[in-house]
This record gives C-alpha cells, sequence and structure tokens, in this order.
C-alpha cells in the first residue's frame, strides 16, 4: 500500500489508512451479512417479515441491536476464569482482523503481501478455535465446556480438508502469494482464449467445494453447528457471554463468514478482477488502470455476498449433523476427495 | 431396514457396556448434566438427569414434576361441566382432544349418548386438534435437529387450524366446547367450505416437510436406527400412539374401540412403521398428520343433521358408578377414570395421559447415546410438559 492511489503518504498516515480500512473490512461485510441474510432473506424463507420498523424496510434495526448490546450488563459467572473468560471473544475477532490483513482487494489496495499469503491465512485462522475452547472452558458451565470441546474437534477436522482443498489452487498457480493468484487467474488464457481470464472454479470446483463445505465448518454454521446448537447446548461457548463481549463473539462470525467468503473469490474466483478485461489486463498489476483500486474492493464485496449467500441459504434450510458424523465426513468423505484432486492437479500441470 | 437387528443387537451392546463402565469404576469420572428445567429441548420444565462420559450418555433419568398443577385433585371440588375447563390444559396444543374421553365417561356414567351431529362434529374438531398438535411437532422437530425454518412453516399453518378451531368454538387454545349430552354449538355459517380449503393447505403443508425435512439426507442420518424401541419394549413400558405404531405394533384406539364417535364411518389407514427408531416415530407422525386431513374431509362430507344436544337435565347429577374411557389422542392414548358417587362432582378422577408413559422409557432408550441423540430421540418420543405434569 506504499502507494495507495499513486499518493505518497508518511508512514503514519499509512498505518492509520490500514488500521481504519482493516475495521471497515470487517465491519462491512458483517453488517450487510446480518442485515441482508439473517433479518432478512431468512425471514422471508419463514414467511415473515423481519425487522420493519427501524429506518426503511428496517435497515437502521442493525445499528438498534448493536446498541442494545452496548447497553447490556457484561455479566461473567462467579466461578468463571476471568482473564481468560473475558479475553476469549477478543482471541476470535483477532482471528478475523489477521485473516483480512492478506486479502487483496485491488491492485494497490491490500493491507500487506508476501509470498507466504496463503500459508499465513490457514495459519491463523486456527486461532479462532483457541479462542473458542478458551470461551468455552473459562465459562465454568457444562453445556459450554462441551460446546468448547466440540468446536475443538471440528475445527482441527476440518482445518485439513481446508488446507488440502488450498492446495489444489497453489500448485496451478505456482504460487502462495494471493495477489500472485489473482493476477495468475485473470492474465491467464483458457487454451489460447483471453476472454474470461483462468478462475480456477473451472479447473478446481471439487476443490472450491471441498473449500466451502470447510468453510461452512469452520464458521460453526447450521449443518456443522454443533457447538453452538442452540437446542441441544444451549449455545455451546456463548451461553454465558452478554453485552459486548458476545456481540464480538457475533460479529467476528459474520465477519469470518464474510472474509472467508472473500478468500474463496480471491481463491477461486478470480479476486478483485471480472471477466473480459476491459479495464487493462495484459501481464500484471501496474497493467491495470488506477482506479481499480476503488473499483476492485466493490467486485470483491459482490463476489462476497454471493458466497455468503450460498453459505446463509444453506444455513437456514439445513438441519445439523451429529458430532461422530461430522467427524466422519471430514476424515472419509472431504479428506480423500481433496487428495485425489491434489494428485489429479499435480498430474495436469506436469502434463500441460 | 434389512438390518435393524443388528442395530438392536449394537445399541443392547452399546448399553450392556455402559453398565459394565459404571461397574468397573474407571479412572475417568462421569459428568452429571442436568438437561432441564430450563432448557430449549424439553418444551417446558422437564428435567433430565444424564451422567456422561465424554458425550455418551451412560445413566439417563427423567425428573418430572416442575409444572404439576394437581388436576386429578382439583376435579374433585368441581362439578362435571366444569372439569373440561381443566382438562382442556393437560395437552395444550391439542386442547379438544383432552375433554372428549372425559365428557364420554361422564356420558357413559349418566347413560346418555350425544346426538349424531354432535358426535361428528366432536370428531372433526378431535382430528383438529390432532393436525394442530402434530403439525407442530413436525415443526420443532427440526428446530430441535438444527433447522429453524420448518417452525416457522408450521406456526403458519398450524395458524389456520386454530382459526377454524376459534370459528367453531371461540377459543383458539382452549375451547372448552364440547358439553355431557352433545356440544355448545352448531357450527357456524360457512365453516365447513373453509375447513376443505385449509385440509388442502395442510395437505401442502405436509408435502414441503416431507420434502425440506424427511427428505434430507442429514435428517435421515441423524433419525435412522437412533434410539430404537422393538415392539416388546414398547409394549412393557406403555407405550402408545404414534411411538408404539412406529414400533410395528398395530394398535390404534380409534379404530379399535367403539366409542360413540364417527371413526367407524369414515375409512382409514393406521400407519405402522417396522423399524421403532426415531425416524420411524417420526414419519408416522406426518402420515398420521396428513391421515387426519383425509378423516377430516371424509366427516365434512357426510355430517348428519339433527340436534347438537342430548336430553340432559339442567343441573347434572351423575349417578354412582364408575367408568373408564380412553381415546386416540394427538400425544397417544388419553384415559379417564372417573368416580362418581352420586353428586355434582366426581369423587375420583385418575387421568392416564399419555406422555407420562411415553417418557418413561427414556432411562431405557437413552443408554448409551450422545447427547446430539438424546435431543433427537426427546423430539421424537414428542410429549407435552402439561401432559407429563397434570
Amino acid at each position: 500500500m506504499s502507494a495507495l492511489l499513486a499518493v505518497d503518504l508518511p508512514y503514519w498516515a499509512q498505518s492509520l489508512l490500514r488500521v481504519l480500512g482493516g475495521t471497515v473490512a470487517v465491519l462491512l461485510p458483517a453488517g450487510t451479512i446480518v442485515y441482508l441474510f439473517l433479518f432478512k432473506m431468512m425471514s422471508f424463507m419463514q414467511s415473515r417479515l423481519g425487522p420493519m420498523e427501524a429506518g426503511p424496510y428496517g435497515s437502521m434495526q442493525l445499528f438498534a441491536e448493536v446498541g442494545k448490546w452496548l447497553q447490556k450488563e457484561d455479566i461473567a459467572p462467579e466461578r468463571a476464569d476471568l482473564a481468560v473468560f473475558r479475553f476469549a471473544p477478543l482471541v476470535v475477532l483477532m482471528s478475523t482482523f489477521l485473516l483480512v490483513a492478506v486479502v487483496p482487494f485491488g491492485p494497490d489496495a491490500y493491507f500487506t503481501q508476501f509470498d507466504a499469503g496463503v500459508f499465513y491465512l490457514l495459519a491463523v485462522s486456527s486461532i479462532s478455535t483457541l479462542g473458542i475452547l478458551m470461551a468455552g472452558w473459562s465459562s465454568a458451565n457444562k453445556y459450554s465446556l462441551l460446546g468448547g470441546l466440540r468446536a475443538a474437534g471440528q475445527l482441527i477436522a476440518y482445518e485439513l480438508p481446508m488446507v488440502l482443498a488450498v492446495l489444489g489452487v497453489v500448485i496451478q498457480a505456482g504460487t502462495m502469494n494471493l495477489q500472485a493468484i489473482v493476477v495468475k487467474q485473470n492474465t491467464d488464457a483458457i487454451f489460447g482464449w483471453h476472454g474470461i481470464g483462468f478462475p480456477y472454479i473451472l479447473t478446481q470446483f471439487v476443490g472450491f467445494l471441498v473449500f466451502m463445505i470447510a468453510v461452512q465448518a469452520e464458521l460453526t454454521q447450521t449443518p456443522f453447528d454443533m457447538p453452538i446448537a442452540e437446542s441441544e447446548l444451549v449455545s455451546g461457548y456463548m451461553t454465558e457471554y452478554s453485552g459486548f463481549r458476545f456481540l464480538i463473539f457475533f460479529i467476528a462470525e459474520f465477519a469470518t463468514a464474510g472474509v472467508f467468503a472473500l478468500i474463496a473469490s480471491v481463491l477461486f474466483l478470480g479476486g478483485w478482477g471480472v471477466p473480459f478485461s476491459w479495464f487493462g489486463w495484459t501481464t500484471d498489476t501496474n497493467s491495470v488502470a488506477n482506479w481499480m483500486n476503488v473499483g476492485g474492493p466493490l467486485i470483491m464485496f459482490t463476489k462476497m455476498m454471493v458466497l455468503t449467500g450460498i453459505i446463509m441459504w444453506v444455513r437456514f434450510s439445513y438441519p445439523r449433523f451429529r458430532e461422530d458424523q461430522l467427524q466422519r465426513f471430514a476424515w472419509k468423505v472431504l479428506i480423500p476427495i481433496s487428495l485425489v484432486n491434489i494428485m489429479l492437479t499435480a498430474i495436469l500441470k506436469v502434463a500441460f | 431396514m434389512t438390518d435393524i437387528a443388528d442395530r438392536q443387537k449394537l445399541s443392547y451392546i452399546a448399553a450392556q457396556a455402559a453398565d459394565a463402565r459404571l461397574n468397573v469404576e474407571l479412572e475417568t469420572e462421569g459428568m452429571t448434566l442436568n438437561i432441564g428445567p430450563q432448557h430449549p429441548a424439553t418444551h417446558g420444565t422437564l428435567r433430565i438427569i444424564v451422567r456422561l462420559d465424554g458425550e455418551q450418555v451412560i445413566w439417563a433419568e427423567p425428573s418430572a414434576g416442575y409444572m404439576h398443577r394437581g388436576y386429578e385433585k382439583l376435579t374433585e371440588v368441581r362439578t362435571f361441566p366444569q372439569v373440561t375447563a381443566l382438562v382442556n390444559r393437560i395437552d395444550w396444543l391439542g386442547s379438544f382432544a383432552n375433554e372428549v374421553p372425559f365428557i364420554l365417561a361422564a356420558e357413559k356414567l349418566m347413560d346418555i349418548e350425544a346426538p349424531p351431529r354432535a358426535q361428528w362434529i366432536r370428531t372433526i374438531l378431535f382430528e383438529l386438534s390432532r393436525i394442530a398438535n402434530v403439525s407442530l411437532f413436525l415443526g420443532d422437530l427440526g428446530v430441535q435437529l438444527g433447522a429453524i425454518t420448518p417452525v416457522f412453516m408450521a406456526f403458519r399453518d398450524r395458524e389456520h387450524v386454530l382459526n377454524l378451531i376459534e370459528g367453531a368454538t371461540g377459543g383458539r387454545f382452549h375451547p372448552n366446547f364440547d358439553r355431557i349430552g352433545g356440544l355448545k354449538d352448531d357450527l357456524p355459517a360457512g365453516w365447513i367450505a373453509e375447513t376443505k380449503q385449509v385440509m388442502k393447505k395442510l395437505r401442502n403443508f405436509c408435502d414441503e416437510i416431507e420434502n425440506l425435512l424427511f427428505g434430507n439426507e442429514i435428517f435421515q442420518s441423524r433419525l435412522r436406527g437412533i434410539g430404537v424401541i422393538p415392539a416388546e419394549v414398547a409394549k412393557q413400558y406403555g407405550l402408545s400412539g404414534a411411538n408404539l405404531r412406529a414400533s410395528g405394533v398395530d394398535w390404534d384406539l380409534r379404530r379399535d374401540q367403539k366409542l360413540p364417535l364417527a371413526y367407524d364411518k369414515v375409512d382409514f389407514k393406521v400407519w405402522t412403521h417396522p423399524d421403532g427408531d426415531s425416524f420411524a416415530r417420526c414419519w408416522i407422525r406426518l402420515q398420521e398428520t396428513r391421515e387426519a386431513t383425509l378423516i377430516v374431509d371424509q366427516l365434512l362430507d357426510g355430517i348428519p343433521a339433527g340436534p347438537i344436544m342430548a336430553k340432559v337435565p339442567r343441573i347434572i347429577k351423575v349417578p354412582e358408578g364408575e367408568a373408564w374411557v380412553s381415546t386416540e389422542n394427538p400425544l397417544g392414548e388419553m384415559g379417564y377414570y372417573v368416580v362418581s358417587k352420586g353428586e355434582l362432582g366426581p369423587f375420583r378422577v385418575k387421568i392416564r395421559s399419555a406422555s407420562f408413559n411415553n417418557i418413561s422409557i427414556v432411562p431405557w432408550v437413552l443408554r448409551g447415546v450422545y447427547v446430539p441423540d438424546v435431543i433427537s430421540i426427546l423430539a421424537s418420543l414428542y410429549f407435552i410438559l402439561g401432559d407429563i405434569d397434570r
């Protein structure tokens, strides 16, 4: 971002912009997802209207909710491990911020960029597991403990298919740099045809499916929401939280949904590029018009909304697995599939 | 369906292993978890004490009584017509069905019979309350398994049925409409045509639920082969209603006993399922809701004309004697043993409610299952708390 919008900025200004940008990149998707999908789409699916009173079509409901949560008393159970209990939501949210840091939004619009980007994001996505485990353990509640342990087992199990699904993309792109993966997808050609670039969803469709399923599990969304499981564990690791700590869990859940959708669109859907490269792709980011630093985030946002739409659609219509069925699904179905996918990718990579 | 014997054997082995684990006193300590009294899966205030090894249940016991309202005792200080207002609140989702067996018992003691039109309307309302009750079960089943959408569909379509009940009786949840010797009122104008429309909607709802839930692979994998109750065990524990029929016992009081209701005038199928697992119980209920709409349709077509009230004295005194009448209520067999000493009110009423016996199998069926299955088995056994703690 040293040359954000082709303006040279002092270091403090760059840092400030990064912090603001990161906050926007986390909160904006979270807010949009909660309003559009959780409030509205879910209501229409369930023959309700959803929020209608606060603002036009209830669009201010979100702010009302946030205001409500902020006013609530911050309660901690008497026998809770206070330090851990209070820190846990922040750990979960921290993982979201760390994830968004490597996502490229435009030719120069990224927070940071380095060659081990894919490796890094797979690593930091596990930090949320730690936060959930901390929350479950420190709550001094049996339901929370069960939820936390379920979460740990589940997130570790689904980390692996996710890594393996991404590996296919990494093999095909030949790089772990997320920006380079975007560039590659937009500049490559399908058998000499440059029309739509070469989004990896075409060749890595299996990888894409496995990745989205793993994301669903990683986010503890419905077919895989045993850690929360309102009807069994009442709310799992979140049971004892109230007020703004609960709000942080809530934001983290939906912001992470958004961030994983962003990552999926970077890895499989061509990132901030669009088909029919009318804005001047040729070889690298330098050939891209500068205004794509504004247009890119909008394109990313659109792709993110499509993917989170799918995630939420599944969430609202499926019942949940049982814990052992989920593990079996991860180890016996997803991992073999993604291993075969990697093997095929590698063979075809060498062949072509 | 073929390996059902294996599954039963496996669940038996799991239960035995759980016992053995308790006996040898391993180093690890079981965790005692109170599911309830305040827990979303218990539809109220049922408490189930489970001892867990990890997430596996090694011992479970339901502890009822948190909502005991003493209806059996209260009936002793009420007159006979007043009792219906009380018993209405036993199974609160299918209220009208609670009134019918009591009224029938009182009529049996007084040796009067309601006129045919009253019998038909009684039967129609009985089936409508069954639909109202079980359709909510079908939605709630989704919530227990983590699917949040079906319950709203259930509420949406149950509303139509409640409107019908309100139209006929004046009360949505607690009609208090049944009288000794007949009914309080006749049907309002236009009710029959509207009911036919609603029955069509309800059949659509059943199809919707069947597509959304019962065809779902996750749903099936959560319920099939879980909580298997063999027929003998079901009989031993006194299960009734859909829980018993799901174990393959062809037993339905609507068909099997002669009561002054219109069931012998209609043609309906009693569904049974050989598996006895949670899925079978849910599936039976789905089929029964559909069957109930068909029963209502048939009854509406042939409803006879005539009075809706037999000749009964203004002040009802029930002659001395004892009577037992039970009917096939939405939750299972519900019966009243009424003892009268010839006074204004009953001397003693024993209420046999279906859920109380149905949850008696909980300690047997929950051994060796996982916590998520505890919830799905409880959901599939389908109890209403008011029906457990009268």
